[in-house]
């Protein structure tokens, strides 16, 4: 088991090395110019070159690359000597558009992006798995059918449109809530709540959708297999067998599903942030894409993809946990 | 030799990695699911090969059909060899060489009509064109005891036993000389079973076709076959005449093989003495030393151990008759 | 005092496609020690009627009718409790796919002391664990000790399925239904099981129910046969008669279909022409009057008249066909 943890962490150190290098790569390989971009409109070529040399963009792909992820463990100063600013580790590039550090933008953003991926993940795993096991265990019945219907809802609604609409219902009409306005946790944590639940339900609505099919099917088909048939033929009662023959079997696959979704959700709500004004992670990189601000978008692709990869790489130890036909000998 | 041979594999190995897809895991198991093995098929007639999972009979019927690559050894279909054959070559040897599966629904896309799938090998190769094909379709179906009539029905309205029907017309389709039949009747009812097995039997007759059998049954082979191989983890212990197979057996193997058959008569099931093997197959990654057989065998010595035995005529056979792999035959 | 006694059981499902009637009136003894067979081809009800035997049609739209009495109690009109303690007490079973009858989440020694501590709550710990490897020994696992904390992924099918029936016999269960129990193994490790079944079946004194397609293994272990198409029993007798003198065109039917070491090159086998019928629109009367030779023999009778189980020499044959016939069908031609 040892073993087979320590393998899967350097295959998953290996693969992030590799897709931070595919990234910077790929974007270097941008038809835009990074250097142009540090000077506005009206710019001279001069000044281009120049700020393309002060700015490393005139060295081997190799070498930027090398310096990038010298600068994650050691910081890095941009500029020199009046012009100098200095990123401390881990450095993730410096945003001329913004003129700020990208560690600190990200900071700033994670936080938020995190509380409503936590908060989201949390409420559709319980509707979703919830949901979806009541569906299955009545099936037939109304349950079963307000769980489909649901489920088919759920899945055709755009995020957006389910966003505008909870804000004319809860915020413009009844005004139940405040319009979301994204309070830190620390600071006020009632209004870090209050700010939440809109885009919480969203996200969760959406998401549980899916899981509420994948549970209901998940345990289905697990309750026709002949192993919890034979639990019930050894005398097993109903509810200890739904929950350690049946559950157990049909929750392995949705949990390491979750995992990656939750690891994707992290990576920026792009849509759900934009639509109720939340300062995350999707909203930064959507507005680095809008400015073409390319140190930002390395580094928030590169977030992600360490998000999905660490997230790859728990769900595997914990499938290999959970199901002891994985286990390795 | 390819006068009386229609179909002979020479030297045939094949051996699958294990573990090569698994980052960091040395990549040097090898699964010998075909090790060593030669047979020659005579024209109109109809090899058995037998034995239980894992000993390799399906990968052989692949390898024949040339739809998976040998490691090592050639199979040749007529006088021509097809490992050597080019990829253009090979399409148009294909035609002569068909496949039928223990499940029909392999060969049978579930959203095409059985028409549809009976006549895909026709569309693949381009032999006829639309209506031809449609008229040979029928035909097929007619030949293979279907009702031409539900030629635009789906494969899961037909019973197991019609859609194995199907698959048989779908291999006869491009006029085949030879039909590799992978446990054609093992998934069905016993009653299902004899009506395949006559169909066959009956195409054989009328079409003039060579057969290669695979069964892990020895009593379903014994209305069919005119040889029978017994494979045991990728080699054959034994090869020759049923005849001679069934009542001079010589292999211990295939002893217990025909011991372990039950017998579907209370007077005979109850005096008949029978060998019970211990233990299961082993892995076929590290197959014993020896003769492979010897961990299950009753009459394992040392010299079994030690030395592999070869597959060789019985005493008093000609080479090319009765032959077993044992030190000690019967 | 008869050990079960099924009367006239009804199993029908409620499908997408309409109701399919999968046992229609079935009715047999099974008294202690004995070892009953049923015979039948694939649909012909006999793993609906063996799943009825405990109730476990588990999340099925089904409704089952009759009585089924288990030493003079109905399993029919028990409640939760009773049945759980009925089952894998009183009456265990056996499935056909060793590879999935087990749970892949738990060891087998778990699995097996769960059985037993199910129907014996309060046992402790290592009383349960001394179990598990006394069954795993008596089932021929070599080095229990070893095998008892691995799970069911690390054992081949023979392994597996030799798990199961300790499973099964971990409580000395009366009855013992095993629902083809070798039909996905081979054939040398077949007659393994099959030599372990019986064995285990002399040390406990159970009954058994061996449910199977292949009149081999009927021959092989079994004292009576019943002979199951489309949803009921057309043939009930002992083995000796079933197969010496079947009483029922389509036992007779099924034995000329047995594939035999001692055929002849090419010799042709005889096959029942036609299919089983659908069981949501079974022919009228006798059900297999489609398929059945003799059916002509008989004017228009076979297609209105549903035959019933009746006495033929020694036998019980559902054919109306008069007696001598049917006395003499393996002999004679159609
Ligand atoms: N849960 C279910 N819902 C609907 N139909 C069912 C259900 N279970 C069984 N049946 C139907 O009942 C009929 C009898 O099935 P059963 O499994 O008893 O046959 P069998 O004799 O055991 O066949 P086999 O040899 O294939 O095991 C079949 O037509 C089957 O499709
Ligand atoms: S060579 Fe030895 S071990 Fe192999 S089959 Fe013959 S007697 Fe048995
Ligand atoms: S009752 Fe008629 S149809 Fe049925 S088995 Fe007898 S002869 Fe055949
Ligand atoms: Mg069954």
């Amino acid at each position: 088991m040892i073993f087979f943890v320590l393998r899967r962490s350097i295959f998953g150190i290996l693969l992030l090395l590799i897709i931070s290098a595919f990234t910077f790569w790929i974007f270097s390989a941008l038809p835009s110019d990074p250097a142009a971009l540090t000077c506005g409109k009206n710019c001279r070529p001069e000044v281009i070159e120049a700020n393309r040399e002060r700015l490393g963009y005139d060295k081997p792909l190799i070498e930027q690359y090398g310096s990038y992820m010298k600068g994650i463990f050691t910081g890095r100063t941009y500029g020199e000597e009046g012009a100098a600013v200095h990123c401390p580790a881990p450095s993730l590039g410096y945003s001329y558009d913004r003129h700020e550090c990208v560690t600190s933008l990200i900071a700033s953003t994670l936080p938020v992006t995190a509380s409503i991926a936590l908060g989201a993940f949390v409420l559709w795993m319980a509707i979703g798995v919830g949901l979806g096991t009541l569906a299955a265990l009545k099936r037939g019945k109304w349950q079963d059918r307000v769980a489909t219907a649901f489920s088919v809802i759920g899945v055709s609604l755009p995020t957006f449109f389910l966003g505008l609409i909870f804000i004319m219902v809860f915020v413009i009409w009844t005004g139940i809530l405040p319009f979301p306005r994204y309070v830190g946790l620390t600071d006020n944590p009632f209004e870090w709540f209050m700010a939440l639940i809109l885009p919480w339900l969203v996200l969760a609505i959406i998401s549980a959708a899916t899981y509420v099919r994948m549970t209901r099917n998940g345990i289905l088909e697990v309750m026709n297999e002949e192993f919890v048939r034979l639990g019930l033929a050894k005398g097993l009662p109903r509810r200890r067998l739904i929950v350690r023959y049946v559950l157990r079997a049909a929750l392995v696959p949705i949990v390491t599903i979750a995992g990656l979704d939750f690891a994707f959700l992290l990576g920026g709500a792009l849509v759900t942030e934009s639509i109720f004004n939340m300062p995350g992670l999707g909203k930064l990189t959507l507005a680095a894409v809008v400015n073409s601000d390319l140190p930002i978008l390395v580094a928030t692709t590169m977030v992600a993809a360490v998000f999905i990869v660490v997230a790859n790489t728990v769900v595997d130890i914990l499938y290999g946990y959970l199901d002891p036909r994985v286990r390795v000998k | 030799m390819s006068e009386t041979f229609i179909l002979e594999a020479r030297a045939l190995r094949k051996y699958f990695p294990t573990g090569a897809s698994k980052m960091l895991q040395r990549p040097t198991d090898l699964v010998r699911a075909v090790d060593d093995v030669s047979f020659g098929l005579r024209r109109g007639s109809t090899l058995a090969i037998v034995g239980e999972s894992g000993c390799g009979k399906t990968t052989l019927g692949r390898l024949l059909a040339r739809l998976i690559e040998p490691t090592a050894g050639s199979v040749v279909l007529d006088g021509v060899d097809l490992t050597a054959a080019s990829a253009r070559e090979l399409l148009e040897l294909r035609r002569d060489i068909q496949l039928v599966f223990q499940d029909p629904y392999a060969c049978l896309n579930p959203r095409h009509s059985i028409g549809q799938s009976i006549g895909t090998p026709i569309r693949i190769q381009k032999t006829l064109d639309k209506a031809a094909e449609k008229a040979r379709v029928r035909e097929l179906m007619e030949l293979v005891g279907l009702n031409p009539e539900h030629y635009n029905r789906f494969p899961h309205e037909f019973s197991g036993g019609q859609r194995q029907r199907a698959g048989i017309a779908r291999a006869l389709a491009l006029q085949p000389k030879v039909i590799i039949a992978d446990e054609p009747v093992s998934a069905l009812d016993v009653s299902i079973q004899s009506q395949i097995l006559n169909l066959m039997e009956d195409l054989q007759t009328s079409l003039g076709l060579s057969y290669v059998f695979v069964a892990h049954d020895l009593s379903v082979v014994r209305h069919i076959a005119d040889e029978v191989a017994v494979m045991y983890l990728g080699k054959i212990v034994e090869i020759g005449d049923p005849e001679s197979v069934y009542r001079r057996t010589a292999h211990p193997y295939t002893k217990a093989l025909l011991s372990a058959v039950p017998v579907a008569d209370p007077r005979r099931a109850a005096g008949r003495q029978r060998i019970v093997l211990t233990g299961d197959v082993p892995s076929p990654v590290n197959p014993p030393s020896g003769c492979r057989f010897r961990t299950r065998c009753p009459k394992a010595a040392e010299r079994c151990a030690a030395e592999e035995p070869v597959l060789s005529a019985r005493s008093g056979d000609q080479p090319s008759g009765h032959r077993v792999a044992c030190h000690f035959p019967e | 005092m008869t050990l079960l006694s099924v009367q006239d059981l009804h199993v029908t499902f409620g499908t997408a496609d309409g109701a399919v009637r999968a046992v229609q009136g079935v009715s047999f003894d099974v008294e202690p020690g004995e070892t009953v067979a049923i015979v039948g081809e694939s649909g012909s009800g006999k793993s609906v009627t063996a799943n009825s035997l405990l109730r476990l049609n588990f999340g099925a739209d089904v409704r089952i009718d009759g009585r089924i009495l288990l030493e003079g109690r109905d399993i029919l009109a028990m409640d939760e409790t009773q049945i759980r303690s009925v089952r894998g007490r009183e009456v265990a079973m056996i499935f056909q796919d060793p590879l999935t009858a087990l749970n892949p989440f738990y060891t087998v020694g778990h699995q097996i002391a769960e059985a037993f501590a199910i129907h014996h709550p309060g046992t402790p710990k290592r009383e349960l664990r001394k179990i598990a490897l006394e069954s795993l020994n008596k089932v021929g696992i070599p080095e229990p000790s070893k095998r008892i904390d691995q799970y069911p992924h690390e054992f081949s099918g023979g392994m597996r399925q030799r798990i199961v029936i300790a499973i099964a016999l971990v409580n000395s269960p009366k009855l013992l239904i095993a629902d083809e129990p070798t039909t996905a193994l081979d054939v040398t490790v077949q007659a393994q099981i099959l030599e372990l079944i019986a064995q285990m079946q002399a040390e406990h004194g159970s009954a058994v129910i061996l449910i199977t397609h292949d009149l081999g293994v009927v021959a092989e272990i079994t004292e009576r046969v019943m002979v199951m198409y489309a949803g009921r029993v057309v043939e009930s007798a002992s083995v000796a008669d079933t197969f010496l003198t079947p009483t029922h065109p389509y036992t007779r039917g099924l034995l000329k279909s047995v594939k035999s070491l001692d055929a002849g090159r090419h010799e042709r086998l005889e096959s029942i022409p036609g299919i089983p019928p659908s069981l949501i629109n079974l022919p009228s009367g006798c059900p297999f009057h489609p398929r059945c030779a003799y059916a002509e023999s008989l004017g228009g009778r076979c297609e209105t008249e549903t035959p019933a189980l009746h006495l033929v020499g020694s036998s019980r044959s559902a054919c109306h066909l008069p007696d001598e016939r049917l006395l003499g069908l393996l002999g004679g031609g159609v």
